[in-house]
C-alpha cells in the first residue's frame, strides 16, 4: 500500500495531476449551474466523441472511392460482423449531435451567456455549429448513393451561382468540372481529417474559454451584467456558492451522458442505418433526391421561394445571419441574461424554431414535387366515373395519360404541385379550364401543343362533372345571352339533365 | 531569497547587450520560418486549388452513339462516358443526356441537370414536359421552361453530326455559372 502511495506521489510530481485536475475538471464553479438546463454542450461533445470513435472504425472498412464506396457500405450492411450496426450508430450520433448542439445554442442564448465577458465562447461555438454543418453535409456525401451524388448536384448548382468566382467554386468543390472520382476522395478528406480537426481545435477554445471565464451562472431575473461590475459580482458567486465541477456539478451531465449514449444504441438498433439508397449511376434518372433532415429546411426553402428572392436565400440571407449571430454578443453585451425578462429573445427562437420544423416539414412532404408515376400508377376514383358519358370517360382517360395526375390529385391521390381536381368543377366554367389547358399559367405548363381540340373537348367534358352532388357548377357572372354554356346537356351530370331538359 | 524567483533570475542574467543580440537572433528566426513557410506553402496551396490554375476546356467531343438510336421527333436518354475520367470513376462517369432529334440532323441534346439545383429532370413524352423531381421544376420539350423554380430554360450541349453518329462537347457539370 505504502508502495502503490509512493508510486502515486511520484507521477503526480512529474506529471502535476493534483494541479491540472485542480485548474480543470475540479475547478469551482457556481453551484446553480449545476442544472438540467447545462447538460447539453457536454450531451454534444460526448456525440462528437462518439462520432470519431464510430467513424474511425466504419474507415477500417470503407473505401473513399467512387468506384468502391458503394459496395463497402453494402458490405459493411452485410457481411462486416456488426458493421450494420456501427454505421446506424454513427448516423444516429450524427443526428443526436446536431440536435443536442442546437439544444446548447438555444440554452446559452436565452441563458445570455454569450454577454460580457463570454463573447469568444459564444464566437467559437458559431464556428463549431458551422463544422458540425460540414460534417453533416460531407457526411451525407460518405454515404455514396444517388441522395449523395444529386445532393452534390445540388451544392455545385448553389455554388454555380456566386457571380464572378462561382465557376471556379464549383471546380474547386468537386476537385474538376464534374462529379467524378476525386470528388469522393475530396469529401473523405474534409470528413475524416479537416473538419474534425478544425473541430478539435475550436473545442480545445472553447473549453478553455469555459475554464478560463467561468460558466455562466444561472441567471437571475433582474440581475443586470455591467462590464464594470461582473467579474467581481461572479467571483463573489463562486466565493459564496462555488463548488468543484467534479464531483458536485456533474452529476447530471453524468446522467444525461448515459441517457445519450443509450438513446443513440436505441435508435440505431432500432432503425438501423440509413441507405445507402439507389446505386450512385447518374444515368439512373429515375430517382428523388432528398438531403438529411438538417437541410431539409434549406431543400424546402429553394423550392418555394419566387426565383427573384433565390439569391438573397442562398447567400445574403445566411451571410447577414451569419454575421449578426457573430456580432450578437457585442450587439446585446451587457444588461438581462435572464429568459423571463427577454420576451424579444424567446419569441425570436420559437419563430426560428417554427420556421424552421415547418420548412422541414415540408421538405420532407415536398407538395412542389411532381408525383412522377401517378399518371400510370394512380387509378381514376371509381365514384368520378359512375354514370358518366363515353366522351366524359375518354376525357378521363386522357387526363391520365397526359400526365395531369402528377400534379392534380384525384380522390387524395397524385401530385400536389397544382391544385386538387375533386372539385375543379366549382372553381372554373368550361371555358375557363380550356383556356387553362391550353394557355397554362399560375405555373401550370400550357398544353396547346401538346392536346388536340378533341382531346380538351373530352377532358373538359370530364372535369365539368368532378363536384359534389350538392354543388351547382360554377358559371360566369354575366352568361352571354344569345348562347348556353358549351354542351349545355353534357356538363350537367346524368341526374341533372333530366331536370334541366324539363 | 527562494531560487524560483523568476524576475530577479532575469534581472541579475540577462545584461542588455546579450538580450539585443538574442533579440536580433529572434527576429531573424522568425522571418527565416516565415519564408521557409511560404516556400512550403506554395506547393500546397497549389495543390489544393489546382483547378484554379488549370485553364484548359474539361470538355471534349464525344460520341452519342449512331442517328438511328434517335427516331425523329422523338426525346430518348443517352449516355455517354464522362471524357473528364479517373480510372477509379465506377458508375459515375456514366452522364446521361436527353436527345431531341427534330428532323434530319437537327439536334437539341439537353443536359439532365435542372436549371434550377442540378437535380435530374425526367421526360415524359405524352405530355411533352421535362419535369424535375427535387423542387418541381417544368421544362417544355424544346428545353423552354414552363413552371417552377429555374432561373432558365435546360442547359443545351453543344453537337454535331459525323460518321452518322451523333456528337456532344461533354465533360462539365452544367450549372448556371459553367453553362455547357
Amino acid at each position: 500500500m505504502k508502495t502503490l502511495r509512493n508510486m502515486a506521489v511520484w507521477l503526480d510530481e512529474r506529471l502535476h495531476l493534483t494541479a491540472l485536475w485542480a485548474s480543470s475538471a475540479g475547478h469551482e464553479v457556481p453551484a446553480t449551474s449545476g442544472s438540467w438546463w447545462y447538460v447539453f454542450g457536454s450531451a454534444t461533445l460526448l456525440c462528437f466523441i462518439i462520432q470519431v470513435i464510430t467513424g474511425a472504425c466504419l474507415a477500417f472498412v470503407y473505401i473513399p472511392s467512387t468506384s468502391e464506396a458503394y459496395t463497402s457500405l453494402q458490405y459493411l450492411n452485410h457481411v462486416q460482423f456488426w458493421g450494420w450496426y456501427l454505421r446506424a450508430i454513427h448516423y444516429w450520433g450524427s443526428n443526436c449531435m446536431v440536435a443536442f448542439m442546437t439544444c446548447h445554442m438555444i440554452q446559452v442564448f436565452l441563458f445570455g451567456a454569450y454577454k460580457y465577458p463570454r463573447e469568444l465562447t459564444w464566437i467559437s461555438g458559431l464556428f463549431l455549429l458551422l463544422c458540425t454543418l460540414g460534417m453533416a453535409f460531407t457526411g451525407q456525401v460518405m454515404r455514396w448513393d444517388q441522395d449523395a451524388y444529386w445532393g452534390l448536384s445540388i451544392g455545385a448548382s448553389i455554388m454555380g451561382r456566386i457571380p464572378l468566382i462561382g465557376g471556379q467554386l464549383v471546380h474547386l468543390l468537386l476537385a474538376g468540372p464534374i462529379i467524378a472520382g476525386e470528388t469522393l476522395s475530396r469529401f473523405f478528406t474534409l470528413h475524416v481529417f479537416i473538419i474534425p480537426g478544425l473541430i478539435i481545435a475550436i473545442i480545445v477554445m472553447h473549453l478553455r474559454l469555459v475554464l478560463a471565464k467561468g460558466i455562466n451562472e444561472y441567471p437571475r431575473p433582474g440581475y443586470q451584467v455591467h462590464r464594470a461590475t461582473y467579474d467581481a459580482d461572479y467571483a463573489d458567486i463562486i466565493r459564496k456558492e462555488g463548488v468543484p465541477f467534479v464531483p458536485k456539478a456533474v452529476d447530471k451531465d453524468l446522467i444525461f451522458s448515459a441517457f445519450v449514449i443509450v438513446l443513440i444504441l436505441v435508435l440505431a438498433l432500432v432503425f438501423g442505418p440509413k441507405g445507402p439508397k439507389g446505386i450512385p449511376d447518374p444515368a439512373l434518372v429515375d430517382t428523388n433526391p432528398r438531403p438529411d433532415f438538417y437541410f431539409l429546411s434549406i431543400f424546402a426553402a429553394l423550392a418555394l421561394l419566387p426565383d427573384w428572392m433565390e439569391m438573397l436565400v442562398m447567400f445574403i440571407a445566411p451571410a447577414i445571419g451569419l454575421l449578426y449571430l457573430l456580432a450578437l454578443p457585442f450587439i446585446s453585451n451587457t444588461g438581462e441574461k435572464s429568459a423571463r425578462r427577454r420576451p424579444v429573445a424567446v419569441l425570436s427562437v420559437i419563430l426560428i424554431v417554427l420556421v424552421i420544423v415547418t420548412l422541414a416539414w415540408y421538405g420532407e412532404t415536398s407538395p412542389w414535387s411532381p408525383d412522377m408515376v401517378a399518371w400510370s400508377g394512380a387509378a381514376v376514383p371509381v365514384k368520378f366515373l359512375k354514370g358518366r358519358t363515353p366522351l366524359q370517360m375518354h376525357g378521363a382517360t386522357l387526363l391520365q395519360n397526359k400526365q395531369c395526375r402528377n400534379c392534380h390529385s384525384l380522390g387524395g391521390e397524385g401530385g400536389e404541385r397544382g391544385p386538387s381536381l375533386d372539385a375543379v368543377a366549382t372553381r372554373l366554367t368550361a371555358d375557363q379550364m380550356v383556356r387553362q389547358i391550353i394557355q397554362g399559367g399560375g405555373n401550370m405548363p400550357a398544353y396547346g401543343k401538346k392536346v388536340t381540340p378533341p382531346e380538351v373537348d373530352a377532358m373538359v367534358s370530364f372535369m365539368t362533372t368532378l363536384r359534389p352532388e350538392s354543388t351547382p357548377p360554377s358559371r360566369d357572372s354575366a352568361p352571354p345571352m344569345n348562347k348556353l354554356p358549351r354542351d349545355f346537356a353534357v356538363v350537367l351530370p346524368p341526374a341533372e339533365q333530366a331536370d334541366a331538359k324539363k | 531569497m527562494s531560487v524560483t524567483d523568476p524576475k530577479h533570475d532575469v534581472a541579475e542574467k540577462q545584461p542588455k547587450e546579450e538580450s539585443t543580440r538574442r533579440d536580433w537572433l529572434f527576429l531573424a528566426g522568425v522571418a527565416v520560418n516565415a519564408a521557409a513557410g511560404l516556400l512550403l506553402a506554395v506547393p500546397l496551396v497549389g495543390f489544393v486549388f489546382s483547378s484554379f490554375v488549370e485553364k484548359k476546356d474539361p470538355r471534349a467531343w464525344i460520341s452519342l452513339g449512331a442517328l438511328e438510336n434517335f427516331p425523329e421527333k422523338s426525346t430518348r436518354l443517352a449516355t455517354y462516358q464522362n471524357p473528364f475520367t479517373r480510372p477509379w470513376d465506377g458508375k459515375t462517369a456514366n452522364i446521361p443526356c436527353w436527345v431531341r432529334r427534330l428532323t434530319g440532323n437537327k439536334f437539341q441534346v439537353f443536359a439532365i441537370n435542372c436549371a434550377h439545383l442540378g437535380c435530374p429532370v425526367r421526360w415524359f413524352e405524352e405530355s411533352g414536359l421535362f419535369m424535375c423531381p427535387c423542387h418541381g421544376g417544368v421544362y417544355y420539350e424544346d428545353g423552354s421552361r414552363a413552371s417552377g423554380p429555374p432561373p432558365r430554360g435546360l442547359f443545351e450541349y453543344d453537337y454535331k453530326v459525323e460518321n452518322g453518329e451523333l456528337w456532344v462537347k461533354g465533360g462539365e457539370m452544367p450549372t448556371l455559372a459553367n453553362p455547357v
